[in-house]
């Protein structure tokens, strides 16, 4: 699915992620977890192609594509999601023509015609219960005047409608209540399949105790330093990263 | 390359002209450089009108002798040499085209992108069709209905003729001759435009078209509208067309009057497409016009206007509000790209009682482009209980560009509720790079993004007239972001 070899990036000056190796199979769902800093949403913006960040060397394997040489659009439509930490306001344009611009986009990009409009209304009733996001979100516009919860569930919602092959969730459960978060979770859960893979990368072991993953990574200093089962995460939450940060430098 | 979209139709123009006795000599029909008495006497001996008009087009000629052209604005461009221009031109015949192949193809790709017809754009183009037949025979049945209604909806130069009484008493009422330069120099030298009567009573059943009419007038360097609306009637009355239109004059100055009479409404929606010259304004339009509207007892005035266009505009259609319960509004998205310049805004001017007035003001600036709003909101003594709500908003799109706004409130009634706000934002490269993640081209990214920023006012606008003024802001932008 993803294989990142030796990947360095930096803003302006400073070297963020510094040779992070990774390799993610189909359906398998890995979690990213580290300190502050470390570059954790480095990584997550990296591979969604965002401009702000130089990528100084490394590769990266997307399904036997190069993704580094792909633009962000071409690499959403391959079947690359990035749920966002801090979803953004679009004012005056609905959640529903949002989506139906990002469907058709990458309909054309696989040869397909636009969506039909019955069809689309019914994906969506169908794909916003997964996340119980009701139709005065739908149509409101994108994000704006949305909770934090109600974000981060219109992030799952996208993520439904557009079926990627590997889903990045940055820090999804930032923000969120416990309520919220079950629901994100239960969202994400239902979406997991043996052709879609997760990248989760978050501060706390809470939210992997409803997505439980198969891998955790430990991201220090912008590379990664241990890898481990999901007990690993429980193992961090109780000691923090200090003894890692330790062994590493030791 | 010299394009006018109304090759065709002007054929159809000068055809008419010959009516009037001009002669089939193209280059005699041209009058000589400059602007005096004679030439004003020739203009309107030419459109065979009457002495009144022609006393009118000569005080006229004698207060903007006495006039200077304003500097005010924030605008910066050479002034035209006002003597070295030709005030009179029969309508050229052009040559005409034998196939699409023969049109410009950028023009023909803008087109394809607003979504005009195969059979519009060879008439736009003024390629040979029989669709223009097909448009006369449109315009004539529409002409039918219109008349069963008494409704008069004619060109300028047939008004005079045939309703003088109309034009004596409202021409000029709203935008009087000396109200500025630009409005000085139409009363004297306008050669055509449109006018537009609704009897009282009577809702226009369609919404009233220039573009209906074009087939007997083209659109004249110094034109000039009229329409007015009788007791309990109303209008919807469409200005100019999104395709984009070039012409060889490179100044004009229109002036539209709008007359509401008690409990009637008129609104006016402007697509305005000049040529803006190329990506450093050259050989661009420069585009001052006047609009203002007179609202008497209970009636309403609603400017929507989406410009595009022109190398420097310079307009702010306004609103008298001299009846009680009045309303004004004024919607507005101006798109200034390259080398543009636009001053635009309006004026609401409350003398009655409970009078209300709405601005909704969005101006989208790219490349080197300078935008400007100005607005100003007069509150008179006699305003009782005046309202008004202004909001001004300025996208930039690049670091190069400028958004500029200069409201002016003068209140003189201590009941009035004034309220206005201002935001300036650049476009924000986090919701260019949401969408782009959601799989959203940039190009697509960037129409989303303004048109979602500009939907107050497009919603205002005629629902086909919207669509297309959406495609047109994603057109004009193209390539603001890199």
């Amino acid at each position: 699915m993803l294989t990142i070899n030796k990947l360095k990036a930096s803003i302006g000056d400073s070297e963020i992620l510094k040779g992070l190796d990774l390799t993610i199979g189909p359906g398998e769902v890995h979690a990213i977890m580290g300190p502050n800093g470390s570059g954790k949403s480095t990584l997550a913006s990296v591979l969604a192609g965002r401009e702000d960040y130089a990528v100084t060397g490394g590769k990266v394997d997307f399904l036997g594509m190069e993704l580094l040489e792909m633009d962000a659009t071409a690499r959403a439509r391959s079947g690359l999601f990035l749920a966002f930490q801090y979803p953004v306001e679009i004012p005056g344009v609905s959640n529903i023509n949002f989506m139906r611009a990002a469907l058709n986009g990458k309909r054309a990009h696989e040869g397909l015609e636009p969506i039909a409009g019955k069809a689309f209304l019914e994906l969506v009733k169908e794909k916003a219960s997964l996340v119980e996001l009701d139709g005065r979100l739908r149509n409101r516009s994108v994000n704006e005047g949305f909770s934090g919860g109600e974000k981060k569930r219109n992030e799952i919602f996208q993520m439904a409608m557009l079926e990627p092959k590997l889903a990045v969730l940055d820090e999804t459960d930032s923000g969120l209540d416990i309520d919220a978060l079950r629901i994100v979770a239960n969202g994400v859960n239902s979406m997991r399949s043996p052709e879609r893979s997760f990248l989760v990368i978050t501060h706390y072991q809470r939210l992997l105790d409803y997505i439980v993953p198969d891998f955790v990574h430990v991201l220090v200093d912008g590379r990664i330093v241990r890898t481990g089962g999901k007990e690993l995460a429980l193992e961090l939450e109780e000691r923090g990263y200090d003894w890692i940060k330790e062994a590493v430098t030791s | 390359m010299a394009y006018d979209g109304k090759d065709k139709v002007l054929e159809e123009v000068t055809a008419k002209a010959y009516e009037f006795g001009f002669t089939t000599d193209i280059e005699s029909d041209k009058a000589p450089a400059g602007l005096n008495e004679d030439i004003i006497r020739m203009i309107s001996a030419k459109k065979n009108e009457p002495d009144w008009m022609l006393k009118t087009r000569l005080e006229a000629f004698e207060v903007w002798k006495t006039m200077e052209e304003p500097e005010w604005p924030h605008l910066s461009y050479t002034q035209p040499d006002y003597q070295a221009m030709s005030y009179y031109a029969a309508p050229k015949q052009k040559k005409k085209l034998n196939s699409l192949d023969e049109v410009d193809p950028e023009l023909l790709r803008t087109m394809d992108k607003l979504g005009i017809s195969m059979e519009e754009q060879k008439r736009l183009s003024g390629v040979a069709v029989d669709f223009v037949m097909d448009s006369v025979s449109v315009a004539t049945s529409f002409k039918a209905k219109l008349g069963e209604l008494g409704i008069i909806f004619c060109s300028m130069s047939d008004a005079v003729q045939e309703h003088p009484e109309l034009i004596k008493k409202y021409m000029g009422s709203v935008v009087p001759t000396r109200d500025n330069f630009f409005s000085a120099l139409n009363a004297a030298v306008f050669t055509d435009g449109s006018f537009c009567y609704i009897p009282k009573g009577v809702k226009c059943p369609m919404e009233l078209s220039t573009y209906f009419r074009i087939n007997e007038s083209g659109t004249g360097q110094f034109e000039r509208t009229l329409v007015v609306a009788d007791v309990g009637s109303y209008v919807s009355y469409l200005e100019g067309c999104t395709a984009p239109q070039r012409d060889e004059n490179q100044l004009h100055a229109a002036v539209v009057e709008l007359v509401a009479l008690d409990n009637a409404e008129i609104k006016y929606s402007t697509v305005q497409n000049w040529y803006p010259g190329d990506a450093d304004g050259k050989g661009g339009i420069f585009n001052f016009v006047t609009k203002r509207g007179i609202c008497h007892t209970r009636a309403k005035i609603s400017w929507t206007q989406v410009e595009t266009g022109s190398a420097v505009t310079w307009k702010y259609p306004s609103c008298i509000l001299k009846g009680d319960y009045s309303v004004g509004e004024f919607y507005s998205v101006a798109v200034t790209n390259n080398a543009q310049q636009a001053d635009t805004g309006t004026k609401m001017i409350h003398i009655g009682r409970n009078t209300h007035s709405t601005i909704i003001s969005k101006g989208i600036s790219s490349g080197r482009s300078q935008n400007s709003y100005r607005g100003l909101v007069q509150i008179m003594p006699s305003a009782e209980n005046a309202r008004n709500f202004s909001q001004c908003d300025s996208l930039l799109m690049t670091d190069t560009s400028g958004a500029h706004t200069f409201p002016y409130i003068e209140v003189k009634n201590p009941s009035a509720k004034v309220e206005h706000e201002a935001t300036t934002s650049k476009i924000g490269e986090d919701q260019i790079f949401y969408c782009l993640q959601r799989g959203i081209d940039a190009e697509q990214a960037i129409s989303l993004i303004v048109n979602g920023y500009a939907k107050d006012v497009l919603n205002q606008l005629p629902m086909e007239f919207a669509v297309e003024a959406q495609k047109l802001l994603a057109i004009s932008l193209e390539g603001s972001v890199g």
